[in-house]
């Protein structure tokens, strides 16, 4: 069946399975495989995507439950140009190493920082104990995260 | 050796997060070729039994099904999977074929492949796969093993793959005098690496060219080409391994697994591209498992705390079958068992025991970890019997700066002499009660507050590194005038291209910005490679560079020499940019690269670097709940040099945390049958961001190895081997007054309140 949605300001429109699962289509169909599958049982995280404001496990929601909403994954975080607070302050962090957890925690982060940009320590560990990284040991990516809050702040207030 | 830039020794952001962060690293599942097909595994679901029958017919009537296979599509000899390390020919018994052919031995081990145009399709044939397997008695653990009650290899009479002994001096001499001895059993549990991106290989097969092409190749290609080349019966030259990006390899990813056989088989059969991606629950049960071991060892005291002797029998449950690196922990255990101290006597033996679960092979700090628990366990207990001072018991028997290098254990069967290169222990383990402020935290050891028992211990850890023979880099001069490097080396996450790039830009003598790339890790690059196991890639494949860059710059001057008509001596290589002769006669280094300038050097090596250090622990311990919060932990460690500090704290920190999981989580359960209980990410815990959020780390080089030109040490390691040791020390130290010793790990919580009702049936401020 088909499905329309929008992936990172761009409408799509794509024929898929009803059992196709959102992490599947972007990387199979779009090929946007800044998104990882590291599970497929919704635990480690690695699929993140900011579903209309939400971050939500691409491998947990089919792409058709996709019909209508505005999806945004790594790729639509990023620019050629520079890279973004965000992702600035994982680099000067060092808040990854393999690279393969760190497309959902940015999306991950993204979406927390958008809502909440004044969280402190307590809510960074928290929410990001969703997302499983198995090199870094999460207190780089918790400071990083931290030091990024500036940025979204500010990006509020204008 | 002259550096002009520091780029080694100074904390550079890393080049791969600009891929990374904007999810543009390219790792195996992320490749698509053009009729691909895709590849699903059926697995045995039963642990120990005799193939009656594999019926695929329904399977391969499934529209999108393009091919099964199975062991008899294979054909006689069905290929194996060889031992890369420690390959003694005791071994090749207990292989394991890449597809099972007569029985199956683990619940996980491939029956059947299924081709189809989608992987939904593939998955959805495993179902139709007819399969009828007797069951045999399985055999679940080392015990059960040991009997030989039931036997995996029915045909070789016995369970046990090897007998490992350490030996040094007289133990049994020394046991007999001695003033003091205590013995102990003490276990740990069966773990894995688990890397966050589970496996894939893509196969592509040029029937006209007769050449195989692997993606998704890690830590070890070159061993690899070689072996598949071999059961293929295609020369090397035909197979290229190439390295995507690798979301992690801590041991476990990039050894031959059956699969890196059955995928370009696959492939080679159809004349079409093969993908094949792992999911995690094939993980948990087929990526190679490790730690699980039993361990009665005995150690032998002068009554003021000098060590005299340890001695100790060890069972290992190596799973069902000898694979690559399966013996590296055994072996481990029974060399490290002294870990950094002077015991001039030992004895230990490690049997490996064959069981009905999952393979095992190394998983960071092999045998090291475990050792580390049973020793620094042990010698908690003997401070407490004999009224020692923790940390002067420890300082009185470390090895001393004066007498490296100092010789340890020796294995059989098979190993060279082994020594420690250089270092002062002492000074590791004072900066570590430095920084934690051991003096004022243990005033709280065995203190309940609020509830809750405080404790703190330390341990003491050495890291091997730096595994030779060999490492080979070469060098290229670019028509820009840029220097592209590429190296034997591997990287499976862990930055190096970044530190390479340090090491290159400082031998050359240019910026990084000069260093167009590091290319590394696939088989076209270079000559020959060993890539990354024995946190090796630094100093083996930084010294290797450090040779190949030496040869680059002579050519360069050659070819100067010749165009400015002067002799190789007389030319100066100015900013990397420029040759200048004599009288001032100078050109460009980028007019130079036409001639095709460049060089490959090599650096071999028989000995092995030791890091080493100390990590202390602070923790409360609710007795209600058996729960233990981390409330400060400190890692010192001293690699000889570090290129990085940036990513080298981050590997000290991260490798902290995964020993957490170890000591207080990660279980691999499996009941009497052998049936895997830990088969999702729900049933096997690893530590999460909210965890274990107080860790710190010092990483010094104060001693530079004297084995290789750049001084450093192999580190990664260390920040995990005396994790579960320190952690069950502190749990021992909060619950003293209740009399509570672990004799095991992980710590779980209702472990923990198991030994506090058995020690103590009503724990105070249990109220």
């Amino acid at each position: 069946m088909s499905v329309r949605f929008q992936v990172n300001g761009k409408a799509v429109e794509v024929e898929v399975e009803p059992r196709l699962t959102l992490a599947d289509c972007l990387r199979q169909k779009l090929r946007l495989t800044g998104t990882h599958i590291g599970c497929e049982h919704g635990v480690c995280g690695a699929c993140t995507v900011i579903v209309d404001g939400a971050a939500v496990r691409s491998c947990l929601m089919l792409a058709v439950q996709a019909e209508g909403a505005k999806v945004t994954t790594v790729e639509g975080l990023s620019n050629d140009a520079e890279l973004t607070p965000l992702q600035k302050s994982f680099r000067k962090h060092h808040a990854l190493q393999c690279g393969f957890c760190t497309p959902g925690m940015i999306t991950t982060a993204h979406a927390l920082l958008c809502e909440e940009p004044d969280c402190e320590a307590a809510r960074v560990r928290e929410v990001l104990s969703g997302n499983l990284c198995r090199c870094t040991g999460y207190i780089p990516i918790v400071d990083a995260v931290l030091e990024a809050r500036a940025a979204y702040k500010q990006k509020g207030a204008t | 050796m002259k550096t002009v830039n520091a780029f080694i020794g100074s904390p550079i952001e890393r080049l791969e997060d600009l891929r990374f962060l904007r999810g543009r690293g390219q790792y195996v599942d992320d490749l698509e070729r053009d009729g691909m097909l895709h590849a699903a595994v059926l697995r045995s679901s039963v642990a120990h039994g005799s193939i009656r029958r594999i019926d695929t017919a329904a399977a391969r009537a499934l529209p999108g099904v393009h091919r099964v296979i199975t062991a008899q599509d294979i054909g006689a000899p069905v290929p194996r999977v060889p031992m890369r390390l420690q390959p003694l020919p005791e071994f090749v018994r207990f292989g394991q074929s890449v597809i099972a052919e007569t029985k199956v031995r683990y619940v996980g081990e491939a029956l059947a492949l299924v081709l189809a145009e989608t992987p939904a399709v593939a998955e959805d044939a495993l179902a139709l796969i007819d399969v009828d397997i007797e069951a045999l008695p399985a055999v679940a653990d080392s015990r059960t093993s040991a009997t030989d009650q039931s036997l995996l290899f029915e045909e070789t009479g016995t369970n046990r793959a090897m007998l490992f002994r350490a030996t040094r001096g007289d133990a049994a001499a020394a046991f007999k005098d001695a003033p003091y001895v205590r013995r102990e059993t003490l276990r740990t549990a069966r773990h894995m690496a688990l890397p966050l991106e589970p496996r894939g290989l893509l196969a592509e097969w040029d029937a006209a060219r007769g050449k195989l092409t692997v993606s998704g190749g890690a830590k070890v290609p070159f061993f690899n080409r070689r072996t598949l080349a071999k059961e293929m019966g295609l020369p090397e030259s035909a197979v290229e391994y190439v390295e995507n990006d690798v979301g992690g390899g801590f041991g476990a990813r990039g050894e031959f697994y059956p699969e890196d056989y059955l995928v370009p088989f696959a492939a080679r059969l159809t004349g079409r591209p093969v993908k094949w991606t792992e999911d995690r629950r094939e993980q948990l049960m087929c990526l190679n498992h490790a730690r699980e071991a039993e361990c009665e060892v005995e150690i032998a005291c002068t009554r003021d705390g000098t060590i005299l002797a340890l001695r100790g029998h060890v069972h290992v449950d190596v799973g069902a079958y000898m694979r690559t690196n399966g013996a590296v922990g055994a072996r481990n255990i029974a060399q490290f068992m002294s870990g950094p101290y002077r015991i001039p006597h030992i004895d230990i033996d490690v049997a490996l025991q064959l069981t009905n679960k999952t393979p095992v092979g190394t998983y960071r700090g092999p045998g090291r970890f475990e050792t580390d628990f049973f020793r620094e366990r042990l010698l908690d207990m003997v401070a407490r019997d004999l009224n020692l001072d923790r940390v002067e018991f420890r300082r009185r028997n470390l090895v001393a700066r004066q007498e490296m290098p100092y010789r340890i254990a020796t294995i059989r069967p098979f190993d060279k002499e082994e020594e420690f290169d250089s270092g002062d222990y002492h000074a590791t383990l004072d900066r570590c009660l430095a920084e934690i402020g051991w003096a004022e935290k243990a005033r709280l050891a065995g203190k309940l507050i609020d509830g809750r028992y405080h404790g703190v211990a330390l341990a003491c850890f050495i890291e091997g590194g730096a595994a030779g023979p060999k490492e080979t880099a070469r060098m290229v001069l670019e028509p820009d005038g840029l220097y592209s490097v590429y190296v034997g080396s591997s990287a499976v996450g862990q930055g190096l291209e970044t530190a390479l790039a340090q090491i290159a830009a400082d031998a050359l003598e240019v910026p990084m910005e000069r260093i167009k790339g590091v290319f590394h890790g696939s088989t076209s690059y270079v000559s020959d490679g060993y890539g990354a196991y024995h946190s090796r890639s630094v100093v083996m494949g930084g010294s290797a560079m450090l040779a190949a860059a030496e040869n680059l710059r002579a050519a360069i001057r050659a070819a100067a020499a010749a165009r400015l008509a002067c002799t190789a001596e007389q030319i100066k290589i100015v900013d990397g940019t420029a040759a200048v002769g004599p009288n001032g006669t100078s050109l460009e280094l980028a007019e130079l690269a036409g001639d095709g300038i460049s060089a490959e050097g090599a650096f071999l090596n028989s000995k092995h670097t030791y890091t080493y250090g100390a990590h202390a622990a602070h923790v409360a311990v609710d007795p209600k709940l058996g729960h233990v919060e981390l409330i400060d932990y400190m890692i010192v460690e001293d690699c000889g040099r570090a290129i990085n500090p940036l990513t080298l704290h981050g590997q000290a920190i991260g490798a902290a945390v995964q020993g957490l999981g170890g000591a207080f989580m990660e279980h691999l359960r499996y009941d009497n049958e052998g049936q895997l209980l830990t088969g999702s990410l729900a049933d096997y815990l690893i530590p999460t961001a909210s965890d274990f959020p107080n860790i710190r780390a010092v990483v010094l080089d104060q001693y530079p190895s004297p084995i290789n030109p750049l001084g450093a040490k192999g580190a990664g390691e260390g920040g995990i081997i005396a994790v579960g040791g320190v952690i069950a020390n502190a749990v021992a130290n909060a619950l003293s007054s209740l009399g509570v010793e672990p004799r095991e790990l992980p710590l779980t919580p209702s472990y923990i309140w198991e030994l506090i009702q058995q020690a103590h049936p009503s724990p105070a401020g249990g109220g």
